[in-house]
């Protein structure tokens, strides 16, 4: 086991796969400089063939690492910013995830998009947003929102391993985050929660940077006397929906936060889920804590107004415990 | 004529494949007995066999929504095109594809593509793919006037040029996107000349005369795989039928004239290679009619094959969509 922060678990994971796989290839803006850190040092390792800088021009590399994945190539494709991803979304939404299907199992898209998302402070509303409840309905992507170093080691070596694509939502504010991680060929699979803490009062499911918030709720509550589980369902496509019902039969009450804006979140869609399969276990209604139902704003008190923070959280956890 | 008798009879029993085919494929859906909706390319045959004729079997393609002539230029088999199109499990796409979204992996044809401009940053990739793996493979683009106004088209040229990617741009300009005549939707009377933005080679091509498309598309293909970069074609052409088989039961008034039509009919792209080759003497006329009559025999086979094809069952809808 070795500490290592949410960046340096990119990293590691890119250098171990692409050493591992020499039909691997990133593309991206800034990939080679590296304006966040993700991809720094890659470019001095594989050469500029293989750590490919591309023009500000979303729907153009998009476009190109899906043909390049159907002629044979394993791109990992970085959309520096998650909300750039709308400029592309015609190849995401209507190439990459339906080519193999319309073509009858014929095209074979082992594509990984990875992209920034979340409120960090300031960025405001175009480079700040939670964008992944846009593609939760499309069928032929997999979603997985890693929440810390391991995990994003473990869930990134996975994706680019994996024939499909794999969106992988890196967020903004934890790329200093440290944890243990495992040592060598770590992998974690897609579609299997984590159950973060054991708890028997209530179930708080939490995605990606509201996972860290949920712990610390989780852990105030419990000297009150209040025993929170708290899940991380890690991949939003496949749901892993046997944990969290598992976790519902136990505690029969459900919270759930996302970083997302509420309508149409992740949070919903889960909700549904859980009320749907899991309706004769609940004691309470399932509560859903999520972002404010405006753009993102750029002013600190603004911004923190938005995103759900930890009295929120304490405060939908309290609401169905009363 | 500068090229051999047996790449012309190809060359030739292609187009006609190509113009049965559509033709069929026009009265099947007028009679009721295909379902939905298809685009066809009657009179444009030139342009999808003569780049296609440019291209070896392990180069790879990208089609359009009316893309039935680039799959047979590329040596699509018509049958499991017809079936395709019947929505029968013996299609290319087993029914999931349709008219739009025919895919022939095994002949580097990555699919016809429903969206205007989609298919051109994949061909843009399916050509660095060539560069990485050093196969020395080109991919032919081919799009419409209109994917021409797309910001693919725009940000494709660009990301092939700073690469010199082996990918060769094919415009079929066939005069109308959907219902709007090209001069009035596009800022340039040649398209051509949009290749000058991005410091690449871009030409103006008889896209009815079969034998020049071949010669630009060779160039071309030379061209990429000296490692020079990409090239754009613009095949002038015509659309004789409809934007959309059946447009007449929706389409009120008329977006051309009659003798417009009969102009370009009389500039057949079959005839004119009819022409050249009675001329030139390499080939008699028996010889093409007996490809003709094969090209018939061949998509009324497709046809019976596609009929006697069984449906697919409703359990397949979910089938297909991963790679386990």
């Amino acid at each position: 086991m070795a500490q290592m922060t949410y960046l340096q678990a990119i990293r590691a994971a890119l250098t171990e796969e692409m050493d591992r796989d020499p039909t691997t290839f990133i593309l991206g803006e800034d990939v080679a400089l590296s304006a966040f850190g993700s991809t720094r040092g890659l470019f001095e390792r594989f050469g500029a063939e293989r750590v490919r800088d591309t023009p500000i021009s979303e729907a153009g590399f998009v476009g190109a690492a899906v043909g390049a994945a159907m002629a044979g190539m394993r791109p990992i494709c970085e959309i520096e910013i998650a909300p750039f991803i709308y400029c592309a979304f015609d190849q995401i939404v209507n190439q990459a995830a339906k080519l193999r299907y319309m073509s009858g199992g014929q095209a074979r898209l082992p594509i990984t998009f990875r992209t920034l998302y979340g409120a960090a402070g300031g960025a405001a509303a175009q480079h700040s947003e939670t964008v992944y409840p846009h593609l939760l309905p499309v069928p032929g992507l997999k979603i997985v929102v890693p929440s810390g170093p391991a995990d994003m080691k473990g869930l990134l070596k996975s994706a680019i391993r994996d024939d499909n694509p794999v969106v992988v939502f890196e967020h903004a504010a934890l790329g200093r985050l440290r944890e243990e991680v495992p040592d060598g060929d770590y992998l974690v699979p897609i579609g299997k929660a984590s159950v973060k803490r054991e708890g028997k009062d209530v179930t708080l499911v939490a995605i990606g940077a509201m996972v860290p918030r949920a712990m610390a709720v989780a852990g105030r509550m419990a000297k009150d006397g209040v025993e929170v589980e708290v899940i991380d369902p890690r991949s939003l496509a496949p749901l892993d929906e046997e944990t969290l019902l598992n976790s519902l039969g136990k505690t029969n009450r459900m919270v759930i936060v996302d970083e997302a804006h509420l309508h149409g979140s992740a949070a919903s869609e889960i909700a549904a889920t859980m009320a749907e399969k899991g309706f004769d276990l609940l004691d309470a209604p399932i509560r859903r804590v999520a972002a404010l139902d405006v753009p993102i704003p750029f002013s600190r008190p603004l911004e923190l107004a938005v995103i759900p923070d930890e009295q929120r959280i304490e405060a939908a956890v309290r609401s169905v415990i009363g | 004529m500068d090229v051999g008798k047996d790449l012309v009879l190809e060359m030739y029993r292609r187009m006609y494949r190509i113009r049965h085919f559509e033709q069929k494929i026009k009265d099947l859906i007028t009679g009721g007995e295909i379902p939905g909706f298809a685009h066809v390319s009657i009179g444009e045959e030139a342009t999808a066999v003569g780049v296609c004729a440019a291209l070896r079997p392990t180069d790879r393609i990208t089609s359009t929504h009316r893309g039935h002539g680039h799959l047979i230029a590329k040596g699509g088999d018509v049958a499991k095109m017809m079936a395709e199109i019947y929505g029968k499990r013996t299609g290319y796409c087993k029914g999931k594809g349709g008219s739009m979204h025919i895919a022939d992996f095994s002949l580097g044809i990555l699919g016809a593509n429903g969206i205007v401009g989609g298919g051109i940053p994949i061909a843009t990739g399916s050509a660095l793919a060539a560069r990485l793996r050093k196969t020395g493979d080109v991919t032919a683009c081919f799009f419409g006037d209109g994917a021409a106004n797309e910001g693919t088209f725009h940000e494709s040229l660009n990301l092939a040029a700073i690469w010199k990617l082996p990918v060769i741009y094919v415009c079929e300009n066939n005069g109308f996107g959907e219902f709007t005549p090209t001069s009035t939707a596009t800022s340039v009377k040649d398209i051509a000349v949009r290749a000058k933005g991005y410091d690449i080679p871009g030409y103006v091509v008889d896209g009815n005369n079969v034998l020049e498309v071949y010669r630009y598309a060779s160039e071309a293909a030379a061209r990429a795989r000296e490692g020079l970069g990409p090239t754009l074609l613009e095949c002038k052409t015509y659309r004789w039928e409809g934007h959309v088989v059946g447009e007449q039961a929706f389409v009120t008034g008329s977006y051309r004239t009659q003798e417009e039509v009969a102009q370009w009919k009389a500039r057949c792209p079959i005839i004119a290679l009819e022409k050249t080759v009675l001329e030139s003497g390499l080939i008699k006329r028996e010889e093409l009619e007996q490809i003709a009559n094969e090209a018939r025999a061949q998509v009324e086979a497709a046809v019976e094959f596609a009929r006697q094809s069984p449906l697919p069952q409703a359990a397949e809808a979910t089938e297909d969509l991963w790679v386990a």
